[in-house]
């Protein structure tokens, strides 16, 4: 049955292509091939971010008088509510760590070089569209801890010279945050980032199966290892294990809903933004209120768009690397980022 | 002649395509910026009664579209000012423990005549005029 199925399609369509993708496709074998997993992993947990957000959709309603109300519903009187929604809050900070981790493996093993720059550059995007998707997401349920965050994260923007303003504006629908900036920051959850993230991931897979898994420079280990079903096997493993996890810190550890918002309400103490926006949060503290005439709020913004772009740019700033030579000066400043990455997290969380 | 013909033509539909791109986008960009709406300008309000406050104690009230703070200092004075920390837009609160006002997003500290004590904030909070009437605080804006 299977077979008449396979030659129906196959007189109509030539599957060599996929059949090459899917037989002949080979992972260089070295003692590091497990750290090509994590992309997997974060794509795992798109997937999961996909399926959750559209049953969350099923009851969420994108008002500023509904929309606590409807996470409350969710996760209070409709069956295994609180589950998903507990999932999808897991799963979005898992992703995002997941391709934290992914993009530094690469890093490390220089995979970034010639000719796969411009697999790191959509890589790139895919983070900041994913942390996209955490800021837009983070405001969905309408609580006090996501209004002021929406409040800082937009006020931020507003110190880009000339056309801040008008950002504000646009992101916000308004001057303050109100119902007008919950209505866009659906608009752009539900359908605008999921739409450009699908085109990203597809330009990023596509090259990955065009040039192939790359290889340390200077590894000694040689051999390949067939794709099916070999190396997808231990993706499919590693999927299961971020499966249990997520399900495990979803059960046990159930995402908070917090308090609904009270736009006339002081801001609460200890209020903090998600892990992966503390270190731009602490810059941001740490600024002096103004710096040889230049305010504070400026100096952050562009100092972190300056260590942004410098990521964006590793492939082409990195020579030696793309001469096939080793490059310890960007393993050690890959340290020193990882040190300093950790270390202003934790200040930021405790201090 | 051809190649200049070629040319000629080559402007002209870049000039045309650009004409479309605008065409596009003007519109797009008016839609996204959101439309003014006429708000009444807020000239005072009446913020608390006058037995709500005791000494070293506030209250937030709302002034037109954006909240404000109302305290009793220490000494038993009113003072009133915007709740809009001047850094990134929080809204503040006062600390009876320090006997000052404070943001709790980047940890900005203001003093009872609004000017920043320390933290990120670069400019004072506006500060407003309070006035008792009858059995009610009233705040209203400096006159300019």
């Amino acid at each position: 049955m299977l077979k008449k199925i396979n030659a129906w399609v196959e007189e109509r369509l030539d599957l060599s292509t996929l059949r090459h993708l899917t037989l002949e496709k080979t992972v260089p074998k070295h003692r590091y091939t497990p750290l090509h997993l994590f992309g997997g992993v974060a794509l795992f947990f798109f997937t999961v971010q996909i399926v959750t957000g559209i049953l969350l959709l099923l009851y969420y309603k994108p008002t500023a008088g509904e929309a606590f109300k409807s996470v409350e519903f969710i996760v209070t009187q409709v069956p295994y509510g609180w589950l998903i929604r507990s999932i999808h809050s897991w799963s979005a900070n898992l992703m995002i760590l997941a391709i934290f981790i992914h993009m530094f493996a690469k890093y490390f093993l220089k995979a970034y070089r010639k000719p796969r720059e411009l697999t790191w550059v959509s890589g790139f995007i895919l983070l900041v569209l994913a942390m996209g998707f955490g800021f837009t997401g983070y405001l969905l349920p309408w609580n006090e801890l996501a209004f002021f965050a929406t409040g800082v994260g937009t006020e931020s923007v507003a110190a880009t010279p000339v056309i801040g303003h008008w950002l504000l504006l646009i992101l916000r629908g308004g001057e303050n945050v109100t119902g007008a900036t919950l209505s866009r920051f659906f608009a752009i959850h539900v359908t605008v980032l999921p739409l450009v993230i699908i085109g990203i991931l597809s330009i990023h897979l596509l090259l990955i199966q065009a040039q192939g898994m790359s290889k340390p420079i200077g590894i000694k280990e040689k051999g390949e290892i067939p794709f099916v079903p070999n190396f997808m096997l231990r993706d499919l493993m590693m999927w299961l294990g971020a499966l249990i996890v997520l399900v495990g810190l979803a059960t046990f550890f159930p995402w908070e809903l917090g308090h609904a918002v009270d736009t006339f309400a002081s801001a609460p103490a200890g209020i903090k933004p998600e892990w992966y926006f503390l270190s731009m949060y602490q810059t941001l503290k740490w600024m002096p209120p103004f710096f040889i005439g230049i305010s504070g709020e400026l100096i952050g913004i562009t100092l972190i768009s300056i260590a942004g772009a410098l990521v964006l740019l590793v492939p082409f700033l990195d020579r030696k690397a793309s001469r096939e030579e080793k490059s310890p000066w960007f393993t050690i400043i890959g340290v020193l980022a990882i040190i300093f990455l950790i270390a202003i997290t934790i200040y930021a969380r405790f201090s | 002649m051809d190649s200049s013909r070629r040319k000629f033509l080559n402007g002209l539909l870049g000039i045309f395509s650009l004409g479309g791109v605008a065409a596009v986008l003007s519109p797009l960009v008016h839609y996204l910026t959101p439309v003014k709406k006429q708000e009444t300008a807020v000239s005072s309000v009446a913020a608390a009664k006058t037995n709500e406050l005791t000494p070293n104690t506030a209250k937030l009230f709302k002034f037109g579209s954006k909240p404000g703070i109302l305290i009793m200092t220490p000494g038993g004075d009113y003072r009133a000012f915007s709740a809009v920390c001047t850094h990134l837009g929080c809204t503040v609160q006062y600390s009876s423990a320090e006997r000052h006002i404070w943001c709790a997003c980047h940890n900005g500290h203001y003093d009872l005549n609004g000017n920043v004590i320390s933290g990120p904030p670069p400019r004072p909070l506006e500060e407003y005029v309070c006035f008792v009437k009858g059995q009610e605080v009233y705040v209203k804006r400096r006159e300019a």
